[in-house]
């Protein structure tokens, strides 16, 4: 082996102690293989540690005289013998557990994380993508992107992998055709985008026979790309550079050797600590100032995401185990109720609404999982219904805890937004979850049963409470007749409100567009802001264009039977479209506008209006009258 | 942001993992063999809590049969850290005499994996610490940091907890207890260049020396005592010898070598060509021997 990064042997001969130096200052990267036995994984593997000497002569006699005996390359070699470690596994030829191997460059010293690649091992290849900065997706060069292919890219990604390797493996076995090479990337490329994969990396390679792994293969001269090794020895690795690096340390460990001494071990989940910096306990959220920063080898300046220090408080507070100590600006959040998306690890299925214990950094905690709010397939990435989440199942539930916990979304802060759930009964390790937000307060109380119901807000106010809902094209009337009705109202003393469509859309609904999907939501809202007036006891008028039957019986249906009058300002296409107050059907018709009601968006008229207003026969002065006659009678 | 080395993140892991356990659980152990690994454990022990003693007991499980330097060393080694000591060894196998000339295999079996059965049990440790790494051998690879026995110190390979992120979930049932390996990702030459750098004392069994030597089956064996029984026709010789890995005296093969100092030892031992693990006779049975001897509750 003549490979450049294997220089290092003369160096050890000729210089120990240079050698030495050298190493000392190596960085680490710790990277996962997602593939299966079919791809070559194990090949891979082996190949990496043969190919930077971590194979001694002993293991390599026995993989030899291994090799003839059961493996699958004939007389030659087989490298996937030297990786596949347990005795079940070796006869049954998978790989059936997380292994970790350990290899070493002039750059950087390697953490393997092997995985299996079958579906029902999804929880043994998140394991090992939990601690990678780096995910190897091999494929076979034979064959397309596979729906495993597609899963091992998902995991990668929902761990929050940000750097992705396509190796196309076994290019030997395709005479390194560089069309068919490049298909299978262009096709990866297209369905990566499709998942949120903002880049990757693919290298052409043949784990058996060694091209493009340390250094560039001759057979490939078309690769204008860099070897595998090298491309991980030169990785910079992004970390959470983007995020805010304030600092966040969990307790793990109050330590009080003397009545004098009480500092605080934990190691550095984010940002960096200097002695002197203010920073706040959470959750109780008192503030102090760090006294030192302690270690065997002394005291130190400043410590770094990372490291595992001791620390000492100014002030003699309250601070221990599963406390977070964090810079005392912009804390993070303090809260019992997230969303989450979970992967269920157990053979017992997830039971909705018991208590399991959950562990997030140095917390621990009771916590009930909702029933799912969808399961996603992981495989076609569809979000689908369930009911619980099974062995291997991905999907995102709410869940609560008995104890207010310190977070950050798992997006910025994986040491702070990563958690265990484990049995109460087994003891086992169930599910590991990945917290997006905390739910809202709003969300967070109960529907409360109220003395002061709908009827005692009504009697009150001495009226019926109503909601007059006009619906009708655009420029067909309907906010003008609203606002008569409402003076009318109001001049005979009842208490009214009316919601007006662009109104609305300025304030509560002002992140909607026009789109039906859009257009449902902000019917949806419309009708639940309705339906709490109503029940506070007034009168509302609503004005939206409201287009589909759908959405108007699901507001009729969050009333009380008599409460909802539908009301139709009926005018033509032709006479609203001549009206044209705002200028909109002209915009539409040229173009600008898109989604446009009775131009290139549907309307459904109603089919059992309470009134229907005929603007061609009836003055809106009329029709207002008639409104009001009808909701006083 | 600065980048840690990675002496420095691995010494970052270990000691997190070392103070999840003193925190979580009731009465944990180190299991300290005197040998290179468990002195980068006890030096990471000691850091890891500092400026307190580390909480928890050494504890050795003797076979009466290892090198005298190792039992000068272990002394030693527990007093400068202020750690107490405890020293196991199997009555049944004192009383019956067993030793590694005799009983072959039954030694290993009656004082390692019995003695240390019965000390965790006499003592109640519900919590190990143990210094084995995953790059030793390949069924190590797949073990975890955390590994729980069950009631008669098993290891179930296939009902292995999952470990994500660094959150180690340290819960057991009645009779369960825990190993912990917090220098699963270390490297040998890893913890050669940490013992370098940070000056840890080992034994000085390590290093070469002029030693009485006789080769038997392949294997070079120091005589330390006159415990050992020599052959017809065997005569202790004096070779410049050192040990790769340390043990039963009369089961550890020496290799012969002129490094004296710590780099010259990590020299020879990049360059040389033999792993570890050959060192020593218990491994050569059989490719699954390790896993077996695991699932029968050898550490």
């Amino acid at each position: 082996m003549n490979d450049p990064i294997y220089k290092t042997e003369d160096l050890i001969a000729k210089d120990i102690d240079a050698y030495l130096e050298l190493h000392r200052h190596k960085s680490m990267l710790r990277f996962i293989t997602c593939g299966s036995v079919d791809d070559g994984k194990s090949t891979l593997i082996g190949r990496l540690l043969y190919d930077s000497k971590m194979i001694f002569e002993d293991q390599l006699e026995t993989l030899e005289y291994d090799s003839k005996k059961v493996g699958t390359q004939g007389q030659e070699i087989d490298f996937a013998l030297l990786v596949d470690g347990l005795a079940a596994e070796r006869e049954q030829g998978i790989t059936i557990d997380v292994a970790y191997r350990f290899f070493a460059t002039e750059k950087r010293k390697y953490i393997v994380a092997d995985t299996p690649g079958h579906e029902q091992y999804t929880r043994n290849m998140v394991t090992g993508a939990s601690t990678a900065d780096l995910a190897i997706i091999l494929i076979d060069a034979r064959k397309a992107i596979l729906t495993q292919t597609r899963r091992h890219s998902y995991l990668a990604h929902l761990i929050g992998i940000k750097n992705i390797v396509l190796a196309v493996n076994k290019m030997d076995l395709i005479d390194y055709n560089q069309a068919q090479y490049d298909k299978i990337v262009s096709d990866y490329s297209e369905f990566a985008q499709q998942i949120g994969i903002k880049n990757f990396t693919p290298i052409p390679l043949s784990g058996l026979k060694g091209d493009n792994i340390a250094s560039k293969s001759d057979a490939m001269p078309w690769y204008d790309g860099v070897s595998l090794i090298d491309h991980l020895d030169d990785l910079q690795i992004s970390s959470e550079t983007n995020q805010s690096s304030d600092f966040r340390m969990a307790v793990q460990w109050v330590n009080r050797p003397n009545l004098d001494f009480r500092g605080f071990s934990g190691q550095i989940a984010k940002g960096t600590i200097v002695a002197g910096d203010a920073v706040r306990i959470l959750p109780s959220g008192k503030t102090t100032i760090i006294d030192k920063i302690i270690t065997m080898d002394g005291d130190l300046e400043v410590a770094h995401k990372g490291q595992s220090v001791t620390i000492t408080l100014r002030d003699e507070i309250d601070c221990s185990r599963g406390d977070v100590i964090v810079a005392a600006h912009n804390p993070p959040e303090v809260a019992d109720r997230f969303e989450s998306t979970l992967v269920w690890m157990a053979e017992e299925a997830m039971m909705p609404g018991r208590a399991y214990q959950m562990k997030i950094g140095t917390q621990l905690v009771s916590a009930i999982v909702q029933s799912p709010k969808y399961q996603i397939n992981v495989n076609s990435h569809e979000h689908m219904a369930a009911k619980t989440l099974e062995l291997n199942n991905i999907g995102v539930c709410e869940i609560s805890t008995d104890k207010r916990i310190t977070f950050e979304p798992y997006s910025d802060n994986r040491a702070m937004g990563g958690f265990i759930l484990i049995d109460r009964i087994t003891n086992a390790t169930v599910a590991a979850g990945m917290i997006h937000f905390a739910l809202r307060r709003s969300q967070n109380v109960h529907w409360q049963a109220i003395d002061i119901d709908r009827k005692a807000h009504a009697a009150l106010k001495n009226q019926k409470p109503r909601t007059l809902w006009f619906t009708g094209l655009s420029g067909s009337g309907k906010s003008t007749i609203a606002n008569l009705v409402e003076k009318k109202l109001h001049a005979l003393g009842k208490h009214s409100y009316l919601l007006d469509g662009d109104n609305v859309r300025h304030g509560l609904n002002k992140d909607l567009g026009f789109t039906d999907a859009d257009r449902i939501e902000n019917i949806r809202r419309i009708s639940e802001v309705a339906n709490l007036m109503t029940d506070a006891g007034l009168i509302i008028l609503t004005a939206f264009i409201s287009p589909f039957r759908a959405e108007r019986e699901m507001a009729r249906n969050l009333m009380q039977d008599g409460e909802f009058i539908e009301i139709h300002v009926n005018t033509p296409l032709e006479i609203a479209e001549q009206r044209d107050v705002k200028g909109l059907y002209k915009k539409a018709r040229s173009g600008e506008l898109k989604n446009f009601t009775g131009i290139d968006s549907p309307y459904e008229a109603p089919e059992n209006a309470e009134i229907t207003v005929d603007t061609t026969t009836m003055s809106a002065e009329e029709a207002a009258d008639t409104i009001v006659n009808y909701v006083l009678g | 942001m600065t980048q840690l080395t990675h002496l420095h993140r691995l010494e970052a892991e270990s000691i997190h993992i070392l103070r999840e356990v003193a925190a979580e659980a009731e009465k944990p152990v180190m299991l300290y063999s005197v040998g290179k690994d468990s002195a980068v454990m006890l030096h990471l022990a000691k850091k890891a809590f500092y400026p307190s003693t580390p909480p928890f007991p050494l504890m050795h499980v003797d076979t009466t049969w290892k090198f005298k330097a190792m039992y000068e060393l272990r002394e030693k080694a527990a007093l400068d850290a202020g750690m107490e000591l405890i020293v196991h060894q199997n009555p049944e196998a004192k009383e019956k005499g067993i030793n590694p000339f005799d009983h072959g295999s039954v030694h290993t079996d009656m004082w390692k994996t019995e003695g240390l059965k019965q000390a965790l049990n006499i003592h109640g440790f519900d919590a190990a610490f143990g210094g084995a790494r995953r790059d030793e051998e390949k069924s190590r690879a797949k073990e975890r940091v955390f590994s729980f026995r069950g009631e008669n110190h098993r290891w179930d390979p296939k009902s292995q907890r999952p470990e994500l992120w660094n959150l180690y979930n340290s819960r057991k049932s009645k009779n369960e207890s825990i190993r912990v390996f917090p220098i699963s990702n270390w490297t040998e030459l890893d913890i050669w260049q940490y013992i370098h750098l940070e000056n840890i004392e080992i034994v000085p069994l390590y290093m070469s020396e002029k030693r009485p030597t006789v080769m038997r089956d392949g294997m070079l064996l120091m005589v330390d005592d006159e415990r050992f029984p020599l052959n017809d026709g065997e005569k202790p010789e004096m070779k410049s010898i050192r040990f790769r890995t340390l043990g039963c005296y009369p089961l550890t093969g020496a290799v012969e070598s002129a490094a004296t100092t710590l780099p010259e030892i990590i020299q020879e031992m990049l360059l040389t060509t033999t792993s570890e693990r050959q060192g020593r006779a218990i491994d050569h049975d059989q490719a699954a021997s390790m896993e077996k001897k695991k699932q029968e509750g050898y550490f």
